[in-house]
């Protein structure tokens, strides 16, 4: 499904601020495959997702969806494709917007758009029966600006609006880090859902061990633009965080020094 | 104030409803501050003048004014968009063209629309005398525009546009190109001002190329008085707004000029303009905090 070969990305060439954020990435994932994507900050994680939803073109390499290659294609391009959460409830949304336009907006993505008018009144019923089903009272703000949604909500309906359209790759941009640990779990039960039921390849960015070992079917470890290891099947089932670490030592030589990565 | 003077505020109120349309599409709707505006209103006027001039019908001059205003807007987002000008600098860029080419267009600085065939001729037929035939006249045209803008901006591109200005990043990930949207919203905002220029025109009877020195200034005070005015967040409401702060900007500029104790002249309306301007933008402050004295209190 998703064909990454060989990419380079460089920030600042040339600069005192020269920083290298991915040596030569290579990763295949399949169709219907759940990854969790782990590593310390300036890992690359960030920018390989933004370079999968097409917002950052790399030095070289390529990236390819079903065979296609996307490397330079722009985001908007892609979306027939690919849908995304992002991990700060704000930007996924659009809050002078009400619930119902942006549920709008996201049932149009990936196709054209016309002159007729966004919301049509069985629209808007879709729309009330599916939030019925996320069981949060949602239903009842559709005429509510986004805004005053908290910030739970609003990745609920993030999430609600990656389903409204189909698609077959599902980025997830650390989407439960903003939120308190009580909604993380409803919200990635949410997440689990619609990734079950879209049969949904899904590319999750965490922070932490734990979440990258609970959820979905293979988990990568990026460190310093490079693929530290990447553990599915078997040799997954079961392992701990103190595992993960070691793998991590015995690939790379030395002993992880992230406190974050431990901890949360 | 006088009838005559009650019903010119109220036809120039009008006009300068399509200029609030337009500042709000561009300042509000994309988030980009356009001062095009003060170079496509003129334009408008010297394109339709010089085409009715020329003996081409008024209202193939209107709508070729509407195509060149709509150019214009097309201009400065491609300067921005592509050349990545910062926008407020790609506006100012295109404006100082405009006078150039507005001079080119007209050949001298002024042309006169006396005893020439206008849009408002037909109107003469009616028995009505011009100046309240011509308000009524503008009335329907704005009006119109002022639905279709309403119906654009609730339909699934017009969403999309108003997505662009407020989140760009979550407009790209829902596939909207971000680009095409400011090109399309900055040629409508363009479109609708150059529209205003032309009909301005018309019914003053000549085209100046200073005619549209502050026509930012005058959309802008129109855009934020109806905020105050008529706040809500639906785009019928929102426009609505805008041709009310504009008509109503007009009578305070009038009682102003009328009340002789205040001793001011036309020469001073820029003056008033900008007195109007401040106390718009302080006023809903200024409220609020008195709101916050008086609950502590």
């Amino acid at each position: 499904m998703i064909a990454i070969k060989e990419l380079n990305l460089t920030y600042d060439r040339g600069t005192p601020l020269e920083t290298i954020a991915l040596r030569g990435i290579d990763l295949d994932i399949s169709e219907g495959e759940f990854v969790s994507l782990i590593g310390s900050n300036g890992a690359g994680k960030t920018t390989l997702l933004n370079i999968l939803a097409g917002e950052i073109k790399p030095d070289s390499g390529t990236v390819k969806f079903d065979g296609m290659n996307v490397t330079y294609q722009p985001t908007e391009r892609r979306t027939n494709l690919i849908a995304r959460v992002f991990q700060d409830p704000m930007t996924g949304t659009c809050e002078k917007l009400t619930v119902e336009e942006n549920l709008a907006l996201a049932s149009a993505r990936g196709r054209r758009r016309q002159l007729r008018p966004a919301l049509s009144k069985q629209q808007r019923m879709r729309f009330q029966e599916a939030l019925t089903r996320l069981g949060i009272g949602l239903e009842n703000r559709l005429q509510d600006s986004m805004g005053l949604l908290s910030g739970g909500q609003r990745q609920a309906v993030s999430l609600f609006m990656v389903t409204l359209q189909p698609m077959k790759i599902l980025l997830l941009d650390e989407h439960t880090a903003s939120l308190d640990p009580k909604t993380a779990t409803l919200i990635l039960h949410i997440t689990n859902d619609i990734v079950k039921e879209n049969h949904l390849t899904t590319l999750m960015v965490t922070h932490s061990m734990r979440q990258a070992l609970d959820v979905g079917s293979r988990t990568v470890m990026l460190h310093e633009g490079q693929i530290a290891f990447d553990v599915s099947g078997k040799e997954r089932q079961g392992l701990k965080i103190q595992d993960l670490l070691a793998l991590f030592e015995k690939a790379r030589g030395v002993e992880l020094a992230d406190d974050d990565l431990l901890l949360s | 104030m006088s009838s005559l003077a009650f019903l010119g505020a109220f036809e120039i109120g009008l006009v300068f409803g399509l200029v609030a349309f337009g500042v709000y599409i561009s300042f509000r709707i994309l988030d980009f501050p356009d001062l095009t505006v003060d170079g496509s209103f003129p334009l408008g006027a010297a394109v339709t003048a010089s085409l009715i001039v020329a003996d081409v019908h008024p209202l193939t001059a209107t709508l070729a004014a509407m195509l060149s205003g709509g150019l214009a807007g097309v201009i400065t987002a491609w300067l921005n968009v592509r050349l990545k000008i910062l926008h407020l600098l790609a506006s100012i860029l295109t404006m100082i063209a405009l006078y150039s080419i507005n001079l080119r267009i007209m050949g001298r600085p002024n042309v006169a629309l006396l005893g020439e065939r206008t849009l408002l001729t037909p109107l003469e037929t009616l028995g009505l005398p011009y100046y309240v035939s011509t308000p009524i006249a503008f009335a329907v045209i704005v009006t119109i525009t002022m639905l279709l803008l309403i119906a654009f901006f609730n339909s699934e591109t017009g969403l999309a546009m108003r997505a662009t200005g407020a989140n760009p990043r979550m407009a790209r990930s829902q596939g909207v190109s971000t680009s095409t949207m400011i090109v399309l919203g900055m040629a409508i905002s363009n479109a609708l001002v150059a529209l205003a220029g032309s009909m301005f025109a018309q019914s003053q009877g000549s085209a100046d190329v200073t005619m549209g020195v502050g026509t930012i200034i005058v959309g802008l005070a129109s855009v934020i008085g109806g905020e105050s005015i008529l706040p809500g967040r639906s785009m019928t409401l929102a426009f609505i707004a805008c041709l009310l702060g504009s008509i109503v900007y007009r009578f305070a500029v009038a009682l102003a000029l009328n009340a002789d104790f205040l001793g001011l002249h036309a020469q001073d309306l820029n003056l008033i303009t900008a007195v109007l301007v401040t106390i718009a933008i302080c006023l809903p402050r200024t409220r609020a905090s008195f709101k916050v004295r008086v609950r502590r209190n």
